[in-house]
């Protein structure tokens, strides 16, 4: 190492490292150090790190834990909002359902009576068409009985009687 | 620290690792506060700052220094828990130890003017032969007898077997050299250059080459610092491993 081996190794004694003179020395201060250093961390350092990484980590799995929950709770929250939503429009679909059937029953009775009273009426009509029909015929058969008498007075007055003329306006009328 | 002397140049790249009384001079006694002293004090500082100042607050939401805090658990405590699997957790304050220490040292040691401890083969053979001694007596305690089967590889075909267990015996026994080694080896070798370049900055026309090459070297000395902890770490957790799941 130096220039001179032998002279370097003479001044400074060689490697150091080789100085057996001081070995007791570094031993001893060593196992002290060594000893200083374990206590420090077996007793202070070390449970101290230990538990606050423990407790970092209970802290980091409760948190997750919450977040869970919190999450479960809002698709809980979603889907009775779906459900409820679900329900109403089933519910609006009924009404308007029972409320159609309603109306219609309504109208069908309605439409029933309507039909009832028209067929009542039209019946009402028939009849006194009917009435009609008959004075009519009944006026007919006077008005020809009157006229067949008056045309017998004039063509041959005093010759045919009343009667006779009636029963005959009849038996043509009827025929 | 290169000074020129009779005209050359004079390297001694390796003064940085003297281990000196911190307080005046004399010899280097067992319970002498020295410069190795004051840096692994400084390294124990660097531990309480980063790992109980800066987690002071024991916020839910960490501050910086609470982040890097974690950080640094959460990568240790995982190369535990997957290496050496659920049992071995109960290890992890000792390896957690072994790497703040070596981190710190390491990354402290490249400040200007630092001494590295674990640049020293006295401080990474006591860390190593620490980590064997305690990996094979949890072996036996746990296992018994059966920590034995580490050595008889099963699988392999019966007549090899004896001279596998040979190599796996030879192979367990050379663990703490070679892992205490890598770790010296790197840190020293990382310094020694520097301050091998260092010493040519002296000269006037490859000062600029030199201070490039030193600026090179700082930054892989930063990835080498943070990765050798982390190759140090990692298979003290593997040898924990062989202890706890001795079966191939």
């Amino acid at each position: 190492m130096a220039d001179t081996p032998t002279e370097g190794a003479a001044s400074s004694g060689g490697m150091p490292q080789l100085d057996f003179s001081t070995f007791p020395n570094q031993i001893f201060w060593l196992v002290v150090t060594l000893v200083v250093i374990y206590f420090i961390l077996s007793r202070v350092a070390l449970p101290r790190i230990g538990a606050v990484l423990a407790e970092r980590s209970g802290t980091i799995t409760n948190d997750i834990a919450a977040a869970e929950d919190l999450k479960q709770k809002a698709v809980e929250a979603e889907e009775a909002y779906n459900k409820a939503l679900a329900d109403a429009r089933a519910e609006a679909n009924r009404i308007v359902d029972e409320t159609k059937a309603q109306i219609k029953s309504e109208l069908d009775t309605a439409i029933a009576e309507a039909d009832a009273e028209i067929a009542a009426r039209s019946a009402e009509s028939e009849k006194a068409i009917a009435a009609i029909r008959d004075s009519a015929k009944d006026d007919a058969a006077t008005v020809a009985k009157d006229i067949a008498k008056d045309i017998v007075a004039a063509v041959a007055p005093g010759k045919i009687d009343a009667k006779s003329i009636t029963a005959a306006v009849t038996a043509k009328v009827k025929g | 620290m290169a000074e020129s002397k009779d005209g050359g140049l004079v390297f001694k790249p390796m003064q940085q690792f003297e281990v000196t009384p911190l307080f005046g001079d004399g010899p280097v006694g067992m319970f002498t506060i020295t410069n190795s002293t004051m840096w692994m004090a400084l390294a124990i500082i660097a531990v309480v700052v980063l790992m109980v100042l800066g987690t002071r607050s024991r916020a839910i939401i960490p501050s910086r220094s609470q982040s890097i805090a974690e950080l640094v658990y959460g990568f240790v405590y995982q190369m535990v828990e997957d290496i050496t699997g659920k049992d071995g957790v109960k290890y992890f304050p000792y390896i957690m130890t072994l790497f703040l220490f070596i981190l710190f040292s390491n990354y402290l040691g490249l400040l200007p003017k630092a001494f590295t401890p674990t640049s020293h083969i006295a401080v990474t053979a006591v860390l190593a032969v620490a980590v064997f001694v305690a990996v094979t007596v949890i072996g036996f305690v746990k296992n018994g007898a059966g920590f034995l089967s580490l050595f008889w590889v099963s699988s392999a075909p019966l007549a090899l077997r004896p001279i596998l267990a040979v190599i796996e015996v030879i192979s367990y026994f050379v663990r703490p050299v070679s892992h205490s080694i890598r770790l010296a080896g790197n840190m020293m070798a990382g310094h020694a250059v520097i301050k091998v370049f260092a010493a040519f900055a002296a000269v006037v026309a490859i000062s600029p080459l030199s201070i490039l090459a030193i600026t090179a070297m700082y930054g892989l000395e930063m990835l080498v610092a943070g990765i050798q902890a982390y190759v140090f770490t990692i298979l003290t957790c593997v040898y924990l491993k062989d202890a706890l799941h001795p079966h191939h």
